[in-house]
């Protein structure tokens, strides 16, 4: 396989991208797969009449990147991989969807922003997939739910209570977000806070794997102070999330006590981040070339203050809540992904982990400060409802003590490197970071001139929404919160 | 037992004991406030950073629409002419009042940003019920509206919550600039709820699009014919300046 080795955030000549033959980097592809390798991304890009499909594989355990890519003249179509290497799936769909490139014999065409979402009158709406017997119904919900959340559709097909299918319908967040970076490519501010906004839940994850990029491209070294802050900022980013997320799981099996308390701590963290830069999720923090704020003496001592009573109420909050015998009646068994199916998939972040996959950017791709403090991946096996709520418990004290490393490092460097601009041309870098939900993947490739000419972005949603659907299979209906909140998947992450 | 009551008591009593009074850090950037006397002669570097058009000099204005609150126009300023206040009010009940001119302070800006109308007062005075629709939201606004009803918040003590169906509800709070895709859906929404029912425009990107304004994926033809009542600016908004700016509209101490 010659496919160009590369690092997280090593740039590289897009010459040295080896353009092969289809057949070649199908091949390639589906051994690399069964090998092991995990796909990041696989999208594609127009270059004057012809069309270019890359891919970029991972092997998490030797800590490299694979890149490669397929040359379409005339011909637009090419055997599906999605039988052989399921995690292709939705990549190949959403291809198809912008580029027109069909991979032929794909098991489940569906579209992927534009299924009843997004289609004029003259398009005919996808159809669902039907089930026939006499006592089957089916559920729809969305795309407007019932609290205040993003919109999506989700249809089940139930026999009385029980789910056989679920299809999820996305699409509705689509705001058009990889063009607006291509129009924009030289307002670099505004590309920041526009990346700031690809997920406003995980500001620090994509902000900061847009300013890496950046950085990374233009040879910008940063002073270890930003890096440190960086890190603090996207660890707070985690615990908060994680905080809230296991006051959703409370209230979903109505366990008030946990709902309130974990509530109340994830407005301590969020307070935090507000304390470090004036916006309770981050935004404002982060800048091309550093950070707009410095963590102060005073202030470090005061999240070390807060740190310490979180510390203390959630081991007390999570032993309460995960020896309740009907809280754990609620969660465990509940959805569960197996291992290979979590593998064949492809799914990263928490919920790989919890499903056994030892996979963390922070581990396999440390980039920024986790070069110098490595993190080990969290797994639990059993993959199931409460496997997702434990492992967020066991993160948030992971990244108490990271962030408690990480402010003993912090010393008065300086903040800020001015940043030129100017990128190099013809040149690419992929830039992976953890965020709280699992791998962020953003792309950056430039055209003869430096101007960013195709910027690709991959929220780890991506990867997770289909384990949500085969985690409700065979559930009672009224698990699916239950199943839903123990991913917490982005709508609009997807969307873009 | 022993430890649920532990967990009780360490847990203690959260809620912010008065909202209309809370104040947030110094740090956090609300209220903008403009000294047009400070700028250097064709200066544009507020202009220039601006991510999403909010500032426009001749006179010096910053349009709280559009803004998101990023504080870079205030860090390049040589000479700071704009500042961030940590004033937590910025809703208005017209476009027009969310531009703030130089000079202008965050009281002047209070005493006439929402006109209490005596309908309104009537109606929704003592129960405002909303249906929010997340139309291309970020999950940013989404996260601070479901905020306004956690343990520190709790807004639902004055009557006012965020109710599951449109016909229970009061009115509609929209977030998110308005995708293609979630356009007829945010109409049906909004036609479901009984009349006379309220629109509340929440975020730089429901009032004026914010940093997704000019993408082809936005359908905004919703504002084109359906007025909106009350404007709360953010990016995201803070659960104090959404439950003042609503406190305000219904007329409450």
């Amino acid at each position: 396989m010659n496919w160009i080795e590369l690092n997280n955030l090593q740039t590289a000549p897009l010459a040295k991208v080896p353009l092969l033959s289809i057949e070649t980097f199908r091949k390639d592809l589906l051994q690399a797969v069964t090998a092991g390798k995990r796909v990041v991304d696989f999208f594609a890009d127009r270059e004057a009449d012809q069309a270019l499909l890359y891919a970029v594989l991972a092997d998490d355990h030797l800590s490299r990147l694979y890149m490669a890519a397929a040359v379409f003249d005339r011909e637009n179509s090419y055997p599906s991989m999605t039988a052989e290497a399921p995690m292709l799936h939705l990549f190949e769909r959403e291809v198809f969807e912008q580029y027109g490139i069909e991979p032929q014999g794909h098991p489940w065409l569906k579209p992927v922003r534009r299924g009843i979402a997004g289609i004029s009158d003259m398009e005919v709406p996808y159809p669902f997939m039907r089930m026939k017997g006499e006592q089957l119904h089916e559920v729809g919900v969305g795309p407007v739910h019932a609290g205040v959340i993003e919109p999506g559709h989700f249809r089940f097909s139930c026999h009385g209570e029980q789910v056989y299918h679920l299809e999820i319908e996305l699409g509705f967040q689509h705001r058009g977000v990889e063009n607006l970076f291509i129009r924009n490519a030289e307002k670099p501010n505004y590309l920041l806070h526009l990346a700031e906004s690809i997920a406003g839940d995980t500001v620090i994850g994509h902000g900061g794997a847009f300013v890496r990029a950046c950085e990374a491209l233009e040879g910008l070294m940063v002073s270890r102070q930003t890096r440190l802050i960086r890190t603090i900022a996207l660890e707070l980013e985690r615990i908060g999330v994680h905080l809230g997320d296991l006051s959703a799981l409370s209230g979903d099996v109505a366990y008030l006590t946990g709902n309130n308390v974990f509530g109340a701590m994830r407005t301590q963290i969020i307070n935090t981040s507000m304390a470090i830069c004036g916006s309770r999720f981050g935004r404002g923090l982060l800048t091309i070339g550093g950070v707009n704020y410095d963590i102060s003496a005073a202030l470090k001592s005061k999240i070390e203050a807060t740190l310490d009573d979180i510390e203390e109420k959630v081991e007390l909050a999570a032993e309460v809540l995960f020896s309740s015998s009907s809280a754990s009646a609620r969660f465990e068994k509940t959805g569960v992904i197996s291992t290979s199916i979590a593998r064949e998939l492809g799914l990263v972040g928490p919920a790989a982990r919890a499903s056994g996959l030892a996979i963390d950017v922070r581990q396999d791709f440390p980039f920024g400060a986790y070069n110098q403090f490595p993190v080990h991946a969290i797994t639990l096996n059993s993959g199931d409802v409460f496997a997702r709520a434990y492992i967020r418990y066991i993160e948030i004290i992971q990244s108490i003590r990271i962030i408690r490393e990480q402010l003993q490092n912090l010393d008065s460097g300086e903040l800020k490197q001015i940043s030129s601009a100017k990128l190099p041309p013809e040149t690419l870098v992929v830039s992976l970071a953890e965020g709280w939900r699992g791998e962020i993947s953003h792309i950056a490739i430039t055209d003869i001139r430096g101007k960013i000419k195709r910027y690709r972005i991959k929220d780890p949603s991506y990867h997770n929404w289909i384990a949500l659907a085969l985690a409700v299979r065979n559930e009672g209906i009224s698990d699916f919160p239950l199943c839903n909140k123990s991913f917490n998947l982005s709508y609009c992450g997807f969307d873009l | 037992m022993f430890e649920l009551l532990k967990l009780r008591k360490k847990h203690g009593y959260q809620a912010v004991p008065n909202l209309r009074r809370a104040q947030l850090p110094e740090i956090f950037r609300g209220f903008p406030l403009l000294d047009e006397h400070q700028c250097a002669n064709g200066c544009r570097a507020c202009i220039d950073i601006c991510p999403t058009s909010a500032i426009e000099t001749d006179p010096l204005r910053l349009d709280m629409g559009r803004c998101t609150f990023c504080g870079d126009c205030a860090r390049v300023c040589p000479s700071g002419a704009i500042h961030f206040s940590a004033c937590n009010r910025l809703g208005a009940t017209t476009r027009e009042k969310l531009v703030i001119p130089s000079g202008m302070t965050s009281e002047e800006f209070q005493k006439s940003a929402i006109t209490v109308r005596r309908e309104i007062l009537r109606l929704f005075g003592r129960s405002l019920k909303l249906r929010q629709v997340s139309a291309a939201g970020c999950n940013g606004c989404e996260m601070e509206l479901n905020a306004c009803g956690n343990v520190n918040f709790d807004m639902g003590r004055f009557g006012i919550d965020f109710v599951a169906s449109p016909r229970h509800a009061d009115g509609v709070v929209i977030t998110g600039p308005v995708s293609r895709n979630m356009a007829p859906a945010l109409r049906d929404t909004f036609l479901s709820i009984g009349e006379p029912r309220l629109v509340i425009a929440v975020g730089a990107c429901a009032i004026s699009g914010g940093v997704f304004a000019g993408s082809e994926q936005l359908n905004r033809t919703f504002f084109d014919t359906v007025p909106v009542d009350l404007y709360i600016p953010g990016c995201p908004t803070h659960p104090l300046t959404f439950i003042n700016a609503v406190m305000d509209f219904i007329g409450r101490k």
